[in-house]
């Protein structure tokens, strides 16, 4: 192993590394960052939400945008797959529909950047208990 | 190639590893693999969370779900379920005494809700073996921002801003303590850590080490280069093996990065740690006692002056400061005096790390602002008292410090607060304990520790707490007398005036400190010759209830002294010649018939 010979470097290789912890900062502050839920149910999958997820991850780092992706059970719109919902600091939740890779790079430019409003939300039509 | 989705983390503390924690990483990575997620999830071995009485604790990112008690079975279901079908399982969350409800997000457990860690804020969360995690999260820049833009006399002077104060117990301002070995010339000086963690209950140095152990070499080389030492030295106790290994792995990361040796970060800064090993005796945590120890002489105390800064190991100016305190030094550089400072109560800043035992819901590893109150640590954090029983006391400061009451529930934790209430910081141990702990008992067994672990050098501490521990002894099989109060009081006193170290000089303080707190339970004990949470045998006695009983047999048939007679369906009666005081006949009454008097 090479030796750090110096602050600036030490710090270098801190940007480099970060990458590998960056899941784990993000998630110890939530409520900061931008918070991806893609539906990942049996229909989920099958719709191909898990190469959708990955591809939008790449995304997402591809245009700085710091994003936490979780993948969770089946929303209950098992007719508009694969559903992703996104919430932005400070804002409701909202969810898209038939998100292929092309609506997720509009998802993340439009919606995410820019807070431009695009077709294919699905409106809340329940509640969640507490 | 694939990306990660998901960290797990698995606690390897010494708690977790000791339920299994080991099998169930390696069922988590063999599992994955079947499953081919291997290089979407990753697993991670990090230090304590601090939960340990639900542990093994198994934390998922990014959703922060806590699972707690989890066993190397229960990994397939949490890869099947949480993983692959993002479906949390419920079985193995959090469970909100208070409304019985599951708690799946660690931030709204309330034992983490009032914390807030900066001695162990990697524990947890980063694996300690892995020195790229620790750098990673800013790691040795606290090292690099000294060497490159302060001075030596700058990082005391930040140190001593900061008002970081030793913790260890006495809380001696650690800048102050700098600023004396830095001062005096010598061709060689010594850094040691101090890692003897004695107190019974204590954990909080082990898993700072054993989360973290890259923060106490960084801190310790801020402190070489601060006092103008090129040598440290961590004494650790061998009974701390997990501790060790990580340290030792930690040490050698750190010098194939050129984070330890020569020139380090290109400053011409040199400086190594080695460490020593400590065979468990209490005294050795007294600074004087450990530098002996390290030096291969018996580990007794010796008088204070000279002090280690003047001279030390091997007579050179020696800086000894406990894990925790160095724990604290890397992110004092790195974000600064005036943000430490802003944390905690006046005279005490920052943070103290609690490790919370006895009769309390949440037994595990805490960290709070200083200036906290007891009532927070003990309801909010600890989750109250085990059994919903009575709170009666708690125990602070270890065998040096004394037990507070409710009286003192509101007190802020800091230094000078717990002094006034008559017990002391210590490095950490709060042990709780309910109306079934006798205070005379908790008073003789903290004189019993004192008395098997003092060194024996000098009188007031080897024969003084012998005598007590004799008069406790008497009070505690009925034999004591209003004189053996005051004899015990007097006793007390002289120690405390006259024993060579501080801990021979505070051996007396959990018995000061019951006497004043628990006057009548002494009293109870010398006239009335009873013991009301019937701990002490020789004051008790077990009766049955005639009107109660239903003569079922069960107390006779479990008694190991046949000192329970009488007819099948009668009320049985206890000798109380043969009984021995067992116990076994009341746990084992169905009908609440035996009682004690």
């Amino acid at each position: 192993m090479a030796k750090v010979k110096s602050l600036a470097e030490l710090k270098a290789m801190k940007e480099k590394l970060q990458s590998n912890i960056d899941l784990r900062e993000k998630c110890d502050n939530p409520e900061s960052v931008v918070q991806i839920k893609v539906a990942m149910a049996t229909c989920g999958i099958a719709s191909g939400a898990k190469q959708v997820m990955e591809h939008m991850m790449e995304k997402a780092e591809e245009l700085k945008i710091s994003a936490v992706f979780t993948q969770t059970g089946c929303m209950g719109y098992c007719h508009a797959e694969p559903t992703i919902e996104v919430k932005l600091p400070g804002k409701d939740p909202i969810v898209f529909g038939n998100v292929d890779n092309k609506k997720a790079d509009e998802i993340l430019e439009k919606y995410v950047l820019n807070n431009e409003l695009l077709d294919g939300i699905i409106p809340v039509n329940y509640e969640i208990i507490g | 190639m694939a990306k990660i989705k998901t960290h797990v983390l698995c606690c390897g503390g010494t708690g977790c590893k000791a339920s299994a924690g080991d099998e169930i990483i390696a069922n988590f990575k063999s599992i994955l693999k079947e499953k081919g997620l291997q290089d979407e999830v990753q697993v991670i071995k990090t230090g304590c969370f601090g939960f340990c009485e639900k542990g093994p604790i198994v934390k998922m990112m990014p959703d922060n779900t806590f699972y707690t008690q989890v066993t190397p079975s229960d990994v397939q279901k949490i890869v099947e379920e949480h993983i692959i079908k993002g479906r949390k399982v419920t079985d193995l969350l959090y469970l909100d005494p208070e409304n019985q409800q599951h708690v799946a997000d660690s931030k709204h457990m309330g034992f983490y809700k009032k914390q807030l860690r900066i001695a162990l804020r990697n524990c947890g969360f980063i694996n300690p073996e892995d020195i790229n995690e620790f750098i990673s999260r800013g790691g040795y820049e606290g090292l690099g921002k000294a060497l490159s833009e302060m001075t030596p006399q700058d990082v005391i002077a930040e140190v001593t801003a900061s008002g970081l104060r030793g913790r260890g117990g006495a809380g001696f301002p650690t800048g102050v303590k700098w600023g004396l070995c830095a001062k005096n010339e010598a061709d060689q000086k010594y850094v040691v850590c101090n890692a003897d963690e004695g107190d019974p209950g204590a954990f909080m140095d082990r898993s700072i080490m054993e989360g973290d152990p890259h923060s106490i070499i960084e801190a310790m080389a801020i402190c070489g280069y601060a006092i103008g030492a090129t040598k440290g030295l961590v004494y650790i106790r061998a009974e701390y093996p997990l501790a060790i290994e990580r340290l030792q792995i930690a040490i050698r990361q750190a010098r194939e990065y050129g984070l330890l040796g020569t020139d380090i970060l290109g400053s011409g800064f040199d400086f190594d740690i080695e460490l020593r090993y400590g065979a468990g005796a209490f005294v050795c945590g007294e600074e004087t006692a450990l530098i002996h120890s390290m030096e291969g002489q018996r580990g007794e105390p010796t008088f204070k002056p000279p002090f280690p800064a003047v001279s030390g190991y091997l007579n050179k100016p020696t800086n000894v400061n406990n894990v925790e305190t160095f724990a604290n030094i890397p992110i004092i550089i790195t974000k600064g005096a005036d943000w430490f400072a802003s944390i905690g109560s006046e005279k005490s800043k920052g943070t103290k790390v609690f490790a919370l035992a006895g009769q309390i819901n949440n037994v595990g590893l805490i960290e709070v602002p200083m200036g906290t109150t007891l009532r927070d640590i003990i309801y909010e954090i600890g989750g109250g008292i085990k059994n919903n029983r009575q709170f009666k006391a708690v125990q602070t400061g270890g065998p040096s410090g004394g037990c507070l009451t409710s009286k003192h529930l509101d007190t802020p934790i800091d230094y000078e607060s717990l002094m006034a209430a008559g017990s002391m910081m210590g490095s950490g141990g709060l042990v709780v304990m309910d109306e079934t702990s006798c205070m005379v008992a908790i008073a003789k067994f903290y004189l019993e520790f004192t008395c098997e672990e003092s060194c024996g050098k000098c009188s007031p501490c080897r024969i003084g707490n012998k005598r007590m521990l004799e008069i406790l002894d008497k009070i505690t099989k009925g034999n004591g007398t209003m004189q053996d109060l005051q004899e015990l009081r007097n006793l007390a006193d002289v120690i405390k005036d006259t024993a060579l170290c501080g801990l021979g000089q505070t051996s007396p303080n959990p018995v000061l400190s019951t006497l004043d707190n628990f006057w009548d339970e002494y009293v109870e004990h010398v006239v009335d010759k009873k013991c009301r949470a019937g701990v002490c045998k020789s004051l008790m006695s077990y009766e049955i209830d005639p009107a109660k009983c239903i003569g079922c047999g069960a107390c006779k048939r479990v008694c190991p002294q046949d000192a329970i007679s009488g007819e099948k369906k009668m009320a049985h009666h206890i000798d109380n010649l043969k009984c021995i005081k067992c116990g076994a006949c009341y746990e084992k009454c169905k009908f609440g018939a035996i009682s004690i008097k």
